[in-house]
């Protein structure tokens, strides 16, 4: 499997007060980190991508398909969500089984994918446990590891690893890039904290105001030379922390 | 590029299913069946009246307008006696933490899910001409007791099912009040009046508005209550009034005007209500104690303990004397009987056919509302449809079942024979009549769970049958069962239709009840009221249990 291209061709969205507009093409197995303040539509832009919400006007385009009115679960799109990722009253394996069949009918090769997965992101001994009983990094492995066994070319992260300390962070971090090593699928994340990941994106977004107001390299808009109202908003968040 | 070969799963532009929300249709079913059985009940009775406007607007003659002074009036006694006395029990609960109190708040819990007609008979015991209490009654006045008919008597059992209701809803608003609060509170010294003054009574008066507007309107359609022991045009309500027009006096057209003057009346109140912004969602759930930081001084105690022990008294002498009386009856013949026997099983078959209806129509309202919720939220506006969801439920606080049946009764009588048509009304009505509790019960459930579950669900395609059985199923079978219980025991105690349609082919243990009251069949009517409260608080009893799990 590799990645596919994300293309938004004028996209307009409106969730008033907020008019949402996105032109922007994304390359097959790029790694893109999108950031800004609150509100300012990077869940917005994930959702447009994931089918969550429907485009007003303009096409969404995934590979060469235009999926602009599909259902989410017709596109070749996995999103993890910051929270509620896994069903409360089913165990790990479960729940990483339905990313293999929606429901629940798991043929012996889906089963040794499922239990591959959950190999790879560590949650081996833990495949009879309810998410309850899970912590919470381990619960966004599952997750995680149910992204894998889908198999789609198009990951999506809406900063879920936001409610983790630094070290689980930086942890989980390292296994989304070593997911995208082995499987060179497209990668869009949302993230608070563009510090982080700065080491393994290719490019990042800047939004705001509901477009994307800047975008380069994390060198480009991390550094000295950082638009404006990049530097201002990285320099709030430092005042905030 | 998206490789097209085996490792893409999903069959991407096999069709282009749009993702917009589709399947409103479960909620509109709901409410169209709402609207036909309001709107076949409301047009039976414009077609009768318009046939005669005249003779129907002679009814609304001194008596009639006698009948709706006492129907408010008597709604007027009730909620004031019911508030007031509350407003102390639920300040002497709070003011103290002691193991009994959770029982106390269950205990309290239980007026609600027992049958009017078995409170009815429990009062009659208690306090009636022959009631336990009529010998050291006459003792003390020094005269014969008369017992209480009439007026007293709607009171005591208005007073039974409300005061407790009152003291849980004002309960649960003392329980918003922060932690803090009290910290502060006790920090600063306050004693218990400046407490009361400063942070009790704000809370409870905010809560005031909707907890009386609730009692009140639950009085004014009161109908089991004043037929049974109300009496004689002195103490009749409109709803009775209704009752004995189609059943007794056989005038659809006297019935039609009491009728459009209850719904008016209803109307009237509801609106006025709403103005002032009461609300109608009682949600009389189980409360915990806020810690309290410090204990009231001997005198306030002991005054507590008079206030609780006269209140708890007061709730469980009735429940006592149903079932003391009822055991002096002779239950092996009752239990023998083929009349007993038939109602019995068609009360259970009724009850389990409206608890089925009703639970399956709040769950059409509540899954609809929510999707429409999801979708408008971009828009900041609310349709009519997601509205109609929002409130239809609560349908029958403004048309209470006999309006209901009396609009079907002058309506039916055109097509043949009402009674053939008992079971079908009886079963719609109690369903209308239980959502507005089902509604309550599923919906934070079902919020919650699509919350937290339909977009992950979404994005798997976990839809249609997998969608049941994996996600909705397991998270909402609790509540559904919980809801689905509750209205069966409202259904089941429910006297209001079926005394309307009821006839010697279809009985039900509440009808069959009130026929052996009517024959003066005292010792079997306490029998028959002593299954009938244990059937509903077996009933209640799971169905608090499969809550209390969830």
């Amino acid at each position: 499997m590799t990645g596919a291209t994300v293309t938004l061709r004028d996209v307009r969205f409106s969730f008033r007060p907020v008019r949402f507009c996105y032109d922007v093409q994304i390359a097959a197995g790029e790694i893109v980190a999108v950031t800004g303040p609150s509100g300012s539509g990077k869940s917005t832009l994930l959702n447009l991508i994931a089918g969550f919400e429907i485009a007003d006007a303009g096409q969404v385009l995934i590979g060469d398909e235009d999926v602009t009115t599909h259902a989410p679960h017709l596109r070749p799109v996995t999103f993890v969500f910051q929270e509620n990722n896994l069903f409360g009253h089913l165990d790990v394996l479960s729940n990483v089984g339905l990313g293999r069949s929606a429901s629940l009918r798991l043929s012996p090769d889906d089963r040794a994918l499922v239990q591959n997965a959950i190999e790879q992101t560590g949650l081996t001994g833990k495949e009879r446990r309810l998410p309850a009983q899970l912590s919470g990094g381990e619960r966004q492995r599952a997750a995680l590891a149910r992204a894998l066994v889908r198999e789609r070319p198009v990951l999506l992260l809406d900063e879920p690893f936001a409610s983790l300390g630094p070290a689980l962070r930086t942890d989980m971090l390292s296994l989304v890039q070593q997911l995208h090593k082995s499987l060179g699928m497209t990668i869009v994340m949302v993230s608070h904290h563009p510090e982080d990941i700065a080491g393994f994106v290719d490019r990042i977004f800047f939004i705001d105001e509901g477009r994307i107001a800047a975008s380069g390299t994390a060198a480009e808009l991390l550094g000295d030379r950082s638009p404006a109202a990049v530097a201002k908003y990285l320099g709030n968040r430092g005042q905030d922390g | 590029m998206a490789e097209r070969d085996g490792t893409l799963k999903p069959a991407i532009g096999e069709s282009r299913i749009r993702s917009k929300p589709s399947g409103l249709w479960p909620g509109r079913l709901a409410l169209g069946f709402l609207i036909v059985l309001a709107g076949g009940a409301f047009g039976g009775l414009v077609s009768e009246a318009s046939g005669d406007w005249l003779r129907a607007l002679s009814f609304l003659d001194a008596r009639t307008l006698a009948i709706a002074r006492f129907t408010l009036w008597q709604a007027v006694l009730s909620t004031a006696l019911s508030i007031i006395p509350a407003l102390l029990v639920t300040r002497a609960l709070s003011r103290h933490q002691f193991a009994g109190r959770e029982l106390l708040l269950r205990l309290f819990a239980i007026p609600q899910a027992l049958p009017a007609i078995v409170v009815a008979l429990g009062v009659l015991a208690l306090f009636g001409r022959a009631g336990f209490l009529a010998e050291p009654f006459s003792a003390i006045s020094g005269g014969r007791w008369p017992g209480v008919y009439g007026l007293s008597g709607i009171l005591i059992a208005h007073v039974f099912f409300n005061l407790p209701l009152s003291v849980r809803l004002f309960s649960q608003s003392l329980q918003s009040i922060p932690d803090d609060n009290w910290r502060l509170a006790s920090q600063l010294g306050m004693g218990s009046l400046a407490q009361w003054r400063l942070i009790e009574w704000p809370v409870l008066r905010a809560s005031l508005p909707g907890v009386a507007g609730l009692v009140f309107m639950l009085c004014v359609t009161s109908f089991t209550i004043v037929l049974t022991l109300g009496g004689g045009p002195a103490a009749t309500t409109l709803e009775v009034a209704i009752y004995q027009a189609l059943r007794f006096d056989f005038d659809p057209v006297g019935a039609v005007t009491l009728t459009l003057l209850q719904l008016g009346l209803t109307i009237g109140i509801v609106s006025l209500l709403m103005l002032l912004g009461g609300r109608f969602a009682d949600s009389a759930e189980i409360s915990v104690v806020n810690r309290r930081y410090g204990s009231p001084g001997i005198g306030e105690a002991l005054l507590n303990l008079a206030v609780l022990a006269i209140a708890s008294a007061f709730v469980l002498a009735p429940m006592a004397a149903v079932v003391v009386a009822g055991l002096k009856a002779d239950l092996a013949r009752l239990a023998g009987e083929t009349a007993v026997l038939r109602a019995t099983i068609t009360s259970l078959v009724l009850a389990f056919a409206a608890a089925l209806l009703a639970t399956g129509l709040s769950y059409s309202l509540v899954s609809t509302r929510n999707r429409l919720a999801k979708t408008g939220h971009r828009q900041h506006r609310r349709t009519l449809l997601e509205r109609s969801c929002d409130q239809g439920a609560g349908l029958i606080l403004v048309v209470p079942p006999i309006v209901l049946g009396a609009g079907w009764f002058v309506l039916a009588r055109h097509f043949g024979d009402v009674f053939a048509i008992a079971p079908v009304m009886v079963v719609t009505v109690n369903a209308a009549m239980a959502m507005p509790f089902v509604v309550r019960t599923i919906r934070p459930a079902y919020d919650a769970a699509a919350e937290r579950h339909d977009r992950l669900a979404a994005s798997l395609g976990i839809i249609g049958y997998s969608r049941l059985s994996l996600v909705v199923w397991p998270v909402l079978r609790q509540p559904l069962m919980t809801g689905f219980l509750f209205a069966m025991a409202l259904s089941l105690g429910d006297l209001g239709v079926i005394a309307l349609f009821g006839s010697d082919a279809v009985q039900t243990l509440p009808y069959l009840l009130l026929a052996k009251l009517g024959a003066y069949r005292t010792d079997d009517a306490a029998g028959l009221a002593l299954l009938l409260g244990l059937l509903t608080f077996a009933l209640m009893m799971v169905a608090g249990r499969t809550r209390d799990r969830a």
